[in-house]
């Protein structure tokens, strides 16, 4: 018989199933991983310390590129450390808009992990399928704050404005006649509450398309079952939160333990998983995009007969209307400045968390007075989960590799930071 | 669950004020078995290490706007450059030493109970050291890695201290206050060496908003 010595192999930065820049240093005998390591930091902008040097509401933008498919969600939890430290109260409907949107982003956060984890491990169609309906989300992110992205729509004291009135319609092109563009604008004639309601009312039965396609699939249970097993008392202490520790069985969400916003009003389950596999957490997603949608359309209900005040009625934190602006002196010095300066933040540090859809999004912030933070800490929930990725992959075959990476929903805005 | 704490919770510490959940100091003596018994009593039952977080205090508090009154040569006057925002390299301090300088605060959630907890412990000396927690909570491992690439803070019984954000053979700590913001160094590539070469850094800091503490009325 020959022998066969351990190998060391590089896996990534630049490999398509790295899920962005993830180095592995894989210690191999044979086919079978013996120890990871991953190198991080390819992608370390060093948020934290730029925050350090801006005004707070300056930093808003950066949250959104920190975890880049859960966009809204990031930005929450930095405007809730604001608004704790100054201590204000945001308007009811502001409250509403915003579980609405974390919710919407949740859904486009699940679609896209579930595109890239099912095309990562070998199923092609699931993600010209998640794509179909997150184009529909992103027009609503589009709608409400002008990126399909990178928002920047939630402010300490609410949210930059109220929701449109008006769908963006489709116009007439030389690819497409009048009778098509009508066909396509179906449900962008109201507000658009209305095309979130014609939205929420069709994404169940597309939820059951992705089922189809994957939940019964030989393949799919063959490259998912049994693969990345975490025990529940070993997922607590490896800091895991979100779909990874609810998948290992342990009923955990800080939506429902520590409620924010208007969550606590709000008609939804915690799905939990058995096995802690990487099937269990798959499992465990798609029933929250089920939960989403129930949140959203309780959203939407509330929002379309309770008009009000989106942003709160105070000068030193909320920017003056163009209107008042425009005549009174008192608006204009507020509106200077605000945006020169910005406002003083009292003494002291919080943290503050939410759920968002990798797990818990915390923000530290310690204020000395002035206005800027003076530090500011990112707690990303896929930090831990990556530093927990030789565990999981230790004796598994190197195609596993693959299957766990996509399985603890990696993104590196948010890990490199 | 102050009186929980009173109850259960072994070595020294005191606690904090100024917080929005419940903070305790302890020092670097009594943290293992502060933290131990946050984890190990039925009670109490931290399983979860949340977050930690290297904190450096040179220039708390600091502000850069100097006047109290508008001036007649303008905006700029006001300004004091010494936050890290505005320094450059050759401004940076030869060492500094202040008592309690560097902190680490470690946020622990107990899942049974629902239940948050900060503790904090100060550090002094150059370079700072602390006990390692990995013993008690694996997710330490990365944490403290990362506070001991950015802020220079040695982990004690730590298994593998390397480096994790920062690129290779990168020098410094760079979220240190006194460390610019726009680096020491950048890199490119040199055509006629044919290799990355890092030279020293030509863009000038451009902080635009000073940094102003206004007194609470």
């Amino acid at each position: 018989m020959k022998e066969f010595k351990n190998f060391t192999m590089n896996f990534g930065p630049q490999h398509p199933a790295a899920h962005g820049v993830l180095r592995l240093v894989l210690q191999m005998e044979g086919e079978v991983i013996k120890s990871a390591d991953p190198h991080i930091g390819l992608l370390h902008r060093a948020t934290e310390k730029l925050a350090e040097s801006k005004p707070y509401n300056q930093s808003i933008g950066y949250m959104d590129r920190l975890d880049y498919v859960s966009m809204m969600c990031n930005e929450h939890a930095y405007v809730l450390a604001i608004e704790k430290l100054l201590s204000i109260e945001i308007p009811e409907r502001a409250k509403y808009i915003r579980v609405m949107f974390d919710e919407i982003t949740r859904i486009l956060n699940h679609l896209l992990w579930l595109g890239a984890h099912a095309l990562d491990i070998g199923a092609m169609s699931v993600f010209l399928y998640a794509f179909r309906e997150r184009e529909d989300l992103m027009d609503c992110y589009e709608a409400v704050s002008g990126t399909r992205m990178h928002a920047t729509y939630y402010r300490p004291g609410g949210v930059a404005r109220d929701l449109p009135s008006k769908m963006p319609k489709y116009i007439k092109s030389k690819l497409k006649d009048k009778e098509q563009i009508k066909e396509q604008n179906y449900n962008r004639e109201g507000s658009m509450l209305d095309f979130i309601d014609d939205f929420v009312s069709r994404f169940p039965s597309c939820i059951d398309e992705y089922e189809n396609l994957l939940t019964d699939n030989r393949i799919w249970k063959q490259r998912t079952v049994g693969i990345g097993v975490v025990e529940p008392e070993r997922a607590i202490e490896l800091g895991f939160t979100g779909p990874m520790l609810r998948g290992s069985g342990i009923d955990w969400d800080l939506r429902k333990k520590q409620p924010y916003e208007v969550y606590d009003k709000m008609n939804f389950d915690i799905p939990v998983g058995k096995t802690g596999d990487s099937y269990d957490r798959y499992l465990v997603r798609m029933e929250e995009l089920r939960q989403s949608n129930k949140i959203i359309q309780q959203c939407t209900q509330w929002l379309h007969n309770n008009p009000g005040p989106t942003m709160v009625d105070d000068a030193k934190v909320a920017p003056p209307s163009r209107d008042d602006m425009k005549v009174e002196m008192e608006s204009l010095i507020h509106h200077f400045k605000l945006f020169t300066e910005g406002y003083c933040t009292p003494k002291g540090e919080v943290y503050t968390a939410v759920e968002a859809p990798k797990g818990e999004f915390g923000i530290y912030m310690i204020s000395d007075g002035a206005n800027k933070p003076f530090r500011l800490k990112i707690r990303a929930p896929g930090f831990p989960h990556l530093a927990a990725l030789n565990e999981m992959c230790k004796d598994h075959m190197l195609s596993d590799v693959v299957t766990v990476i996509g399985t603890q929903d990696i993104v590196f805005g948010e890990i490199d930071r | 669950m102050e009186n929980l704490i009173v109850k259960h919770i072994v070595g020294q510490y005191e606690l904090e004020e100024y917080s929005d959940i419940l903070t305790i100091k302890t020092n670097k003596d009594s943290l293992l078995d502060v933290m131990g018994s946050l984890k190990n009593n039925k009670e109490l039952d931290f399983a979860q290490l949340t977050d930690l977080c290297a904190i450096d205090y040179h220039t708390y508090g600091e502000t850069e706007w100097g006047t109290k009154e508008a001036t007649s040569t303008g905006y700029s006057r006001g300004i004091k450059p010494s936050s890290h925002g505005r320094i450059k390299f050759e401004d940076k301090a030869s060492r500094i030493e202040i008592e309690n300088r560097f902190c680490i605060a470690y946020h622990l959630l107990s899942i049974s109970n629902n239940n948050r907890i900060r503790v904090k412990v100060y550090l002094s000396d150059e370079p700072p050291i602390i006990k390692s927690i990995t013993s008690l909570w694996p997710a330490a491992d990365w944490y403290e890695r990362e506070a001991f690439d950015l802020f220079g803070i040695l982990f004690e019984g730590h298994p593998d201290l390397r480096r994790l954000l920062s690129d290779y053979g990168f020098i410094g700590h760079p979220f240190r206050k006194d460390f610019p913001l726009i680096g020491n160094t950048q890199i490119r590539y040199d055509p006629n060496l044919k290799r990355i070469i890092q030279e020293p850094v030509s863009i000038t800091p451009r902080v635009l908003v000073p940094k102003v503490i206004r007194e609470e009325k």
